[in-house]
């Protein structure tokens, strides 16, 4: 059942993609959409078993080793306990819903194919990902989803800045994967062992061990997670390897939902959730994470609030809510994390399937400046969008609320230094939230059409294969925080989480005991934040529209900051890129052909007669000149048995 | 097949089939066509036979098999002797599966002296197969200097307008390396009175000489593998050379100076290959960085095809002198791996410069627009290169580095440097040939592969995927054999009275935890 659940998307991208045009476009989309619905369903199956049957039924399915070398060992094998069992439901649900949608979204798409192949190879990526036993395969299905992401960035790729974008993502990316195969080879010389199962086993007797990392002695468990987190900044996009997040924008709306909000971007939460029996006895590295998640939810969410494309708004939203997950892990609240991934996946595919149905509306219009008033005409998707900024915003009884709320109570009860400036930055963030989700609703529903008059008179409501998913996703949004709030984070968390994430019990019990007894106003405060933000937003867009700019015009030099991202690309194109290229180039033509060959051939032709003459005596017959030498040597070595 | 002699057979079955080209008689173009038959069939039967190879080959066995053994020069104790180890038989059976492969591809692109192309092609396939084979010092220079011949008339005659001064370059590293290796060998002879490799894996030799020793052998297999700096012939050679030259280069040529390095350097001398580990490790290391940012500066596509190469046999060289298992294991599995990848990838490159004629990156964008089976093939090959996990390259580097990160986290730590450089160039020259608007009309004109290309791709591609989902069915016919050469190699060093460094005593086969080398100092 789980190797089907895993490998029918598998089956069918490479139907898709290598059969596609013996089935025709509609034949990939049937194949696709149905092996991907049916993963789907067999993980909720999985889910009610293995999630709410209890521990028992963790198990791994062994498939057959992958690499064997000496004491490394590395099989491809199927751990499937809760935490994978939340995975799955997460990824084969929202991945379904955007194989239907995308039915409709590329309906005018001459490659569809094509497309559907690359969304279920990602399928699959990301499914080995989650159901890895051991680091390696998780590094297969990571790199694996990071071919995906590329492919499907890269999915009109006539573009020049679908090419950029898609080269940057895979590059940046890499550098995180530098730091997760340093990381993985650190585990390895630690336990001996990359197998999960084997490091948890001997987490406690290696807590105070050091090793010797780059000439410094160093505490080795952290030493491992914080190379280990540099991957998961990368794929998750945290800052300082997030600039290729928003770029990745350049694919087609699906693959947002899919891969740069629901899925892929959540890997690197995922995988910190995976070794927390690890990162546990690391507290160095948590306290580094806790920092990097708040600082990266309040920078992004700052972005997020100047940005004009809607998709880029979305975009730093993620980034900013991925902070949010990544704070939480830092604090010791692994399931808070995940269960706010989960909600999160839910209602950020929503919030980007509903912007596709808006650039769908718009005649692939993406600049809120040039939408509004829109609102009667595609009233689904107006209300989608509602619900989806309502759970974004941490509304309450919406599914953000109940987990961003746990975030923020886990990160005040920790009461380190760390744990509060992740909340009130946290907060802070929250407040932000709020208000750009509310300038983007303005912005494209509200206020006098912007849009030129054919591509108003064009505006029309998306087909119901459009539509159908949306309502699935806003049922998500709606209840999944409501209904999961005590498997993951309430009552039963113990129980249904099993082994599959261990916590240190402190003094008061776990940290998520601990968030329990918060004091009244903790709970309380995103919701007011959520409402001063939403609040700002209506005086701002919807009460008094010349607000913005004069408040541009006071803040000029720091709205420009902002604006420009915090000059990051600059940054990393001054530092990296082009000091590459450049030494690139002046190793080649200074090491190579100067100095090695100065010195090498070119000088000792130089040194003999003087290249041109070699050159022609060469060109004659050098051939004989070379069997000449050979002969020699032979001559030598028979001569010398002669006469010795 | 089991008493016939095999290695002898499929080492000089394709003289005989040049043998049959060079009476070829007729009008140009008869000759041409038989000669391509001829010339085919030749090298598909040497490589069905060299598969015996593999099926008489013993796994479980750590020493030389199939060992055939003929008096020669007895006087002076020079025998003709042929035999397989673990170590070789993946290098043989290469030669023999690239050949076919060669001639496919020189197909219709060779047109000028078709006949003399396929006699280069067939003698150049003795001398890699007796090369590799060769258990006698005295056979083993031969072949090896042997190779030289037909690649230097596959560069000269029907190479590119810079052939000379390729060939000179060639001639000149190749030519230091080779005087080198005769001293060396002398003074192996000299000291054990015989030429048998088997007796000088087994001898002890002083010190002093293996340090002498070491650093002849390293410089004239330095040259063939090619470790930075002496490598700056390769980029004119692989350029200059036709397809099935660069193919034959980059795939089995660059081999024998990773075979070399194993057989004499490491299992001959082992005291001067602990003395010389750091050395390697800091030229390892500046290769793959050095050539991978001189890759990302080309704009001709071989060329940085030919510099990912050093970058790539830097990691073997990298994972041979970690002497731990992973190392060694991974350094084997990224040549076997390199061995594919970069001759498709030569192929591919072949295959867009036959119907453009040029190897200007800059000159192409688009393809895939009107070329996708292509595009689909070189993503593959592009991805194993980059090291993809579930390609054959992932296995090899990941394996290296895993072994280096033991000995010294600094060498792992700066051959990771080569993921991201590896990508970027590849990603680089990717885009540049496939991606981005079809404008240009003469691009535009370009066919998809023929089915005759993607006969020879087809195997490629289905190599690198098995290779990279279970590496065990390459790596099982090894391993005993790596396992030997560790385990002698310790002994060897205690026997010298040198104890080996912590690390590698850690991650040596008997102990099997290389957790020991952690500093397990309470704090």
């Amino acid at each position: 059942m789980e190797i089907a659940a895993i490998f029918l998307p598998l089956a069918a991208a490479f139907i898709a993609g290598f059969f596609g045009r013996f089935i025709g476009d509609r034949g990939a989309q049937i194949v696709t959409c149905a092996a991907v619905l049916a993963a789907a369903a067999i993980s909720v199956m999985l889910f009610m078993q293995i999630g709410l049957g209890g521990p028992e039924a963790a198990r791994t399915v062994e498939l057959f080793t992958w690499i064997d070398s000496g004491s490394f060992e590395v099989s491809w094998a199927l751990r499937l306990d809760t935490l994978t069992a939340v995975m799955l439901v997460v990824v084969n649900g929202v991945s379904a819903m955007v194989h239907v949608y995308s039915v409709g979204y590329m309906s005018h798409d001459p490659s569809k194919a094509r497309f559907m192949a690359y969304l279920s190879l990602f399928t699959f990526m990301m499914l080995m990902l989650v159901t890895a036993d051991n680091l390696l395969q998780m590094f297969f299905g990571w790199e694996g989803v990071g071919l995906a992401s590329y492919l499907l960035i890269n999915f009109w790729f006539h573009k020049t800045s679908a090419n950029d974008a898609s080269m940057k993502a895979f590059l940046v990316n890499r550098v995180g994967d530098f730091g997760f195969a340093l990381g993985i080879m650190a585990v390895f010389l630690i336990f001996g062992t990359i197998q999960f199962d084997q490091i948890f086993a001997q987490v406690a007797a290696k807590a105070d061990l050091s090793i010797n990392f780059l000439g410094f002695q160093v505490h080795a468990l952290t030493c491992a997670c914080l190379l280990l987190f540099v991957g998961a900044m990368g794929k998750s996009a945290q800052l300082g390897l997030h600039t290729w997040l928003p770029d990745a924008m350049e694919g087609p709306t699906p693959v947002s939902a899919l891969i740069h909000a629901a899925t892929m971007v959540t890997a690197g939460v995922f995988m910190l959730a995976r070794m927390s029996p690890v990162f546990e006895y690391a507290p160095a590295a948590l306290s580094f994470v806790t920092v990097m998640g708040a600082l990266t939810a309040i920078v992004a969410a700052t972005i997020g609030m100047t940005q004009f494309d809607i998709k880029r708004v979305i975009a730093y939203s993620t980034m900013s809510q991925l902070g949010y997950m990544f704070f939480a892990i830092g604090v010791g609240a692994y399931p808070a994390a995940v269960f706010h991934l989960m909600t999160h996946a839910f209602f950020k595919a929503l919030l980007f399937l509903g912007a596709g149905s808006v650039i769908h509306a718009m005649s692939d219009e993406q600049d809120m400046r040039n939408m509004g008033g829109i609102w009667k005409l595609i009233p689904v998707t107006y209300v989608m969008m509602w619900i989806g900024n309502l759970a974004l915003a941490g509304i309450p009884f919406f599914a953000g609320y109940y987990s961003k709320d746990m975030i923020l109570e886990v990160a005040y009860a920790k009461h380190t230094a760390a744990g509060s400036f992740a909340f009130w930055l946290g907060l802070g963030a929250a407040l932000m939230t709020a208000f750009y989700s509310w300038r983007l609703l303005i912005l494209t529903f509200h206020g006098r059409p912007r849009a030129n008059e054919t591509v108003m008179a064009h505006v029309h409501e998306s087909p119901l294969v459009m539509l159908l998913p949306l309502c699935v996703l806003a049922v998500g949004a709606l209840f999944s925080g409501w209904v999961a709030y005590d498997w993951f984070v309430g009552h039963d968390w113990a129980e249904f989480w099993g082994e599959s994430i261990l916590m240190r019990a402190g003094e008061h019990g776990t940290i998520i005991d601990a968030a329990h007894h918060v004091p009244a106003w903790v709970p309380l405060s995103p919701f007011i934040a959520g409402l001063i933000g939403i609040a700002l937003a209506y005086l701002f867009y919807m009460i008094k529209p010349d607000l913005p700019g004069q408040f541009v015009g006071a803040f000029r030099s720091l709205h420009g900051i902002v604006f420009r991202k915090y000059y990051f690309d600059e940054l990393y194109n001054a530092l990296f890129v082009k000091p590459a290229m450049a030494l690139g180039f002046g190793l080649w033509k200074g090491g190579d052909q100067v100095v090695i060959d100065g010195f090498g051939p070119d000088g000792a032709a130089r040194v003999t007669r003087g290249l041109s003459v070699v050159a022609s005596r060469l060109q004659t017959g050098y051939v004989f000149h070379y069997a000449f030498v050979m002969v020699i040597g032979v001559v030598a070595l028979v001569g010398w048995f002669w006469f010795r | 097949m089991a008493d016939l002699p095999i290695l002898t057979l499929t080492t000089f079955l394709p003289l005989v089939g040049a043998f049959f080209i060079l009476v070829i008689r007729g009008d140009a173009e008869t000759v041409a066509r038989n000669a391509r038959a001829v010339a085919l069939w030749t090298s598909l039967i040497t490589f069905i036979i060299s598969l015996f190879i593999l099926t008489n080959f013993d796994p479980s066995n750590p020493g030389f098999q199939l060992v055939e053994e003929y008096a020669w020069l007895p006087s002076y104790k020079i025998a003709y002797i042929k035999g397989v180890d673990g170590v070789s038989i993946w290098f043989v059976l290469a030669s023999t599966f690239l050949t076919p492969i060669c001639v496919l591809a020189s197909w219709t692109s060779v047109e000028k002296r078709v006949k003399e192309f396929m006699i280069a092609l067939l003698v150049l396939e003795t001398m890699m197969v007796g090369m590799f084979t060769a258990l006698d010092f005295v056979l083993f220079y031969l072949f090896f200097e042997g190779v030289l011949l037909p690649m230097f008339l596959l560069i000269g005659v029907w190479g590119g307008p810079q052939r000379v001064y390729a060939a000179y370059k060639f001639f000149l590293y190749t030519f230091i390396g080779s005087v080198l290796m005769l001293l060396a060998i002398l003074a192996m002879y000299l000291t054990t009175g015989t030429m048998d490799m088997r007796v000088m894996l087994d001898y002890q030799f002083a010190s002093d000489l293996q340090k002498w020793l070491w650093v002849a052998f390293f410089i004239a297999f330095a040259v063939k593998t090619p470790i930075w700096p002496l490598h700056t012939w390769l980029p004119f050679a692989h350029v200059e050379a036709p397809t099935a030259g660069s193919v034959m280069l980059a795939g089995v040529m660059l081999k024998m100076g990773g075979y070399g390095l194993i057989r004499a350097n490491v299992q001959m001398l082992p005291v001067g290959t602990a003395w010389a580990t750091d050395f390697v490790f800091v030229l390892s290391v500046v290769a793959i960085m050095y050539a991978s940012l001189v890759a990302l500066a080309q704009t001709d596509m071989k060329k940085m095809i030919a510099y990912s190469s050093v970058a790539h046999m830097g990691y073997v060289t990298m994972g041979i002198f970690t002497m731990n298992h992973q190392g060694l294991d991974g350094a084997m599995f990224q040549m076997l791996s390199h061995t594919v990848v970069s001759a498709a990838l030569f192929l591919c490159i072949g295959v867009a410069y036959n119907r453009l004629h040029t190897r200007e990156m800059a000159a192409y964008g688009g393809l895939a627009h009107n070329m996708p089976r292509y595009a689909v093939v070189f993503m593959v090959f592009m991805l194993a290169s980059v090291g993809l996990p579930g390609t054959s390259g992932f296995v090899g580097e990941f394996l290296t580095m895993l072994g280096a990160f033991q000995v010294n986290t600094w060498v792992a730590f700066f051959a990771a440097t080569g993921l991201v450089l590896g990508a970027a160039y590849m990603l680089l020259l990717y885009r540049m040939l496939f991606f981005g608007k079809l404008d240009k009309p003469e691009v535009k004109a370009m066919p998809d592969l023929s089915w005759q290309e993607m006969a020879y791709f087809a195997p490629l591609i289905a190599i690198v995927l098995i290779m990279g989902v279970y590496p065990a069915s390459f790596k099982d016919v090894y391993m005993p054999t790596v396992e030997k050469i560790l385990t002698d190699h310790q002994a060897s060093l205690q026997a010298a009275g040198l104890t080996a460094p912590a690390p590698v005593q850690a991650a040596s086969i008997e102990t099997v935890a290389p957790a020991a080398a952690v500093n397990a100092s309470e704090n």
